[in-house]
């Protein structure tokens, strides 16, 4: 362990307010390095004011609550603190593919794309900025640098039941390079003894949401504010819901309303529970079947990027996992002409495979890459 | 590590002279101003000798001075107060696109009021040309509201043209006037204006106490209501350590005005030379000419400005680059914005503002700090 100050570069933490970001700086701050907090102001809540709860919004990314939060942990521990904003870049690229991606009968995975674009890239950036050497944050998820091969591995953390490596896929050999994930040993409930032994004010603090911006995981509600409030009217969404041999079972309000896979809020009524098995935005019709038709043996992968291997020039077997509740699964990946485009064969169909999801490759603990789904 | 402060238009640290009238009222001359018993007349005393002080300092007179909780509550009340007492069927205000939050927000709210608000966009100079300002009277024009100092350019508006304007016409001229008080001779009758906002701590008085000046005479709703404090136009208990420390502060800003403001204007010249010599790609926003001594605003092409005020900040000096956010981020300035910076520019920009604890040889520090964080930064987004 280095001498307290023997690092002569800071180490900057983002610190969400939450339990875990806050038990790293203070983690870190007691082994002795030197660290900056950073809050980054991603959304403006009160931007679209018709989402916002009776009551006020609680417990969601980028409150005011979180920040003051965030502020005091950094007090406490005796750190810097700084609340930097990136609102203009999360709009640009997180919320905005976020909600093309929807319109385009997909469904997105926007924590994916904060990680890339804002996490491990603005903010690195900013770490940068202000003399930082490396980054920290409360992801569960390990780094390993490997010898033999000289690359940087990325592995699911030991609290299996706390991996967050699904949302990491798209890290580089760079970005690792500069990362630090002080939380990867530790379960969650020994996170928040430690948060408790050190004196945190957040260490009883509840969980955040998945989709940091968007209520009480109501999307559909969240597009619609969003559409209105940037004036880009996704146009007539309403159309048909139909079945695979072509029937029309009835009407619904907006294609962009509905995700492969769900079962609740069809407005149809039928002797076996169906499902959406597929959207189509330009004819509006959503297509609905029995269980059966949800599942689904092999798909692409494009935009794929490796991480503890440098590629792939033959096929792997490998555990692959298709949205962040899924079991990985084993499967067969295989190289196509585009290195960047991988086709997935499952050992058996899997329920629900999502176009625009992403596709991640494991080998036990070990994250091979990942890519989106065609 | 030692800590400086270029931050002199957020705030100002309270003087010892200013300090020193103060503190015998927390504890001694503690009575309710407005109690009729011993205790009550020396703090009503007190009240008024700074209230005194005070109207000299903008040559007003001394009862048309309302005291308020600082420049924000003497801003509200003039623009909703003067809006509100108007009788017409239809109301029209007319402000500008660079004023300071608390002009602009209370324009918003009488907009929903069902008020119409114009604001006067401004150019690059980001000074107000009074020729726009008469084109946006209207018949129905019920209140005009200027700033007179910028508080991120520093940029001087041109009050008096405007206020003979407004007095042709018989309209209430409202100026905000606190990024100008104790950096330039303010006198509320040259000007020509009919309410004049100021507050305590932009010159080294406390936080938490601010006056409008009001021209006898001019119709103003209150927005508070409670007790018959100051002529009935402002409710609630005097604040009289308060007033007391502004009273001693305006008298202290008259009398260094002149000697301050010329040891100011050379060290920011210091500054802007060093930086233009030193650091390429950076310059002035705004006037150079039309503008108080102490403020300076600086754009450095290819940095964000976000990432120089922390890592100036790390290195031990306190600048900033306009206004914060709820959250104590950064948010773009609307002012540079208004002047029609790119955005790139706009966040690219920092503001010095100088003030009495500030020395040639903070200058130069500050001034190798810059070169070297704004070098390290654009390094870095040269390979991002």
């Amino acid at each position: 362990m280095p001498e307290p100050g023997a690092l002569t570069a800071p180490i900057a933490v983002a610190m969400s307010g939450g339990v875990d970001s806050s038990a790293v700086a203070a983690m870190l701050a007691r082994q002795g390095h030197a660290v900056i907090g950073l809050t980054m102001q991603l959304w403006n809540q009160r931007r679209l004011p018709d989402l916002v709860p009776e009551g006020g919004a609680t417990g969601r990314c980028c409150s005011l609550d979180d920040v003051y939060d965030a502020r005091r942990v950094a007090e406490q521990i005796g750190i810097p603190y700084y609340v930097v904003n990136f609102e203009r870049q999360f709009e640009a690229t997180v919320v905005r593919p976020f909600v093309d991606e929807y319109l385009a009968g997909r469904t997105p995975v926007p924590c994916t794309l904060c990680n890339n674009a804002i996490k491990f890239a603005h903010f690195l950036e900013m770490a940068d900025s202000v003399g930082a050497g490396m980054i920290a944050t409360g992801h569960y998820a390990r780094i390993r640098f490997d010898q033999p091969t000289g690359r940087y591995q990325l592995l699911r953390p030991a609290d299996h039941s706390r991996d967050q490596t699904y949302f990491l896929f798209g890290l580089t050999q760079a970005q690792l390079a500069r990362t630090l994930f002080p939380l990867g040993d530790l379960t969650k409930s020994a996170v928040r003894d430690l948060a408790r032994s050190m004196g945190l004010a957040v260490a009883d603090k509840g969980d955040s949401q998945e989709i940091c911006f968007v209520p009480n995981g109501d999307y559909a509600a969240f597009l619609d504010a969003y559409l209105k409030e940037t004036g880009a009217a996704s146009g007539e969404t309403a159309g048909e819901i139909v079945s695979a041999d072509g029937r029309t079972l009835g009407r619904h309000h907006g294609v962009h309303r509905f995700t492969v896979g769900q079962r609740r809020g069809l407005g149809v009524a039928a002797r076996e529970p169906l499902y959406v098995i597929s959207t189509d935005p330009q004819s509006r019709r959503v297509m609905v079947g029995g269980p059966e038709a949800l599942l689904c043996r092999r798909f692409f992968a494009r935009g794929v990027n490796w991480i503890s291997v440098a590629g792939l020039d033959q096929p792997v077997h490998a555990e692959v996992k298709i949205r962040n509740q899924h079991a990985a699964a084993p499967a067969t990946v295989l190289p196509t002409e585009d290195p960047g485009r991988m086709e997935v064969v499952f050992d058996a169909p899997q329920r629900a495979v999502a176009p625009g999801q992403a596709a991640v490759f494991y080998q036990g603990d070990l994250v091979l890459g990942g890519g989106w789904i065609e | 590590m030692q800590h400086f402060y270029f931050d002199h238009n957020a705030t100002t640290p309270v003087a010892p002279e200013v300090l020193e009238t103060m503190v015998p009222c927390l504890g001694q001359v503690y009575g309710n101003a407005s109690s009729i018993h011993y205790f009550g007349q020396a703090a009503k005393q007190k009240l008024e000798a700074a209230r005194r002080q005070l109207s000299t300092l903008i040559n007003a007179n001394p009862p048309d001075l309302i005291l308020t909780s600082g420049g924000t509550e003497a801003d509200n009340l003039a623009v909703l107060g003067v809006a509100r007492a108007a009788t017409g069927a239809t109301r029209h205000v007319v402000s500008s696109s660079i004023e300071h939050p608390a002009v602009l927000a209370a324009c918003r709210q009488l907009e929903t009021e069902g008020a119409a608000v114009t604001r006067v966009r401004v150019g690059p100079s980001g000074v107000i040309e009074p020729e726009d300002v008469r084109k946006a009277l209207r018949s129905d024009t019920v209140l005009v509201s200027v700033m007179h100092v910028n508080n991120e350019l520093g940029t001087v508006q041109p009050i008096a043209e405007i206020a003979r304007l407004t007095r042709e016409r018989r309209i209430p001229f409202h100026v905000d006037g606190v990024q100008a008080l104790g950096k330039m001779p303010v006198d509320v009758e040259a000007l020509g204006a009919d309410l004049y906002s100021v507050s305590g701590h932009k010159i080294y008085a406390p936080k938490g106490v601010g006056a409008l000046w009001v021209r006898k005479g001019t119709p103003m709703a209150p927005i508070a209501f409670g007790g018959h404090h100051e002529r009935n136009r402002r409710p609630g208990t005097e604040n009289v350590p308060g007033a007391v420390a502004f009273g001693a502060a305006a008298e202290s800003a008259a009398r260094n005005l002149a000697a301050e403001t010329a040891r100011l204007t050379a060290l920011r010249d210091r500054l802007e030379n060093a930086i233009l010599d030193r650091i390429p790609a950076s310059g002035i926003n705004g006037s150079v000419w039309r503008r108080v001594a102490n403020t300076s605003n600086v754009y450095f092409d290819g940095i964000d400005g976000e990432a120089l005020v922390i890592a100036l900040d790390l290195r031990g000096f306190s600048v900033s680059t306009g206004a914060a956010c709820s959250s104590g981020a950064l948010a773009p300035s609307h002012v540079l914005t208004a002047i029609g910076l790119a955005g790139e520019r706009a966040r690219a920009s920092m503001r010095f503002s100088l003030g009495r604890s500030n020395t040639v040889e903070q200058v130069d520090a500050l001034v190798e700090a810059l070169a070297a964080s704004v070098e390290h930064l654009r390094r870095i987004s040269a390979h991002a």
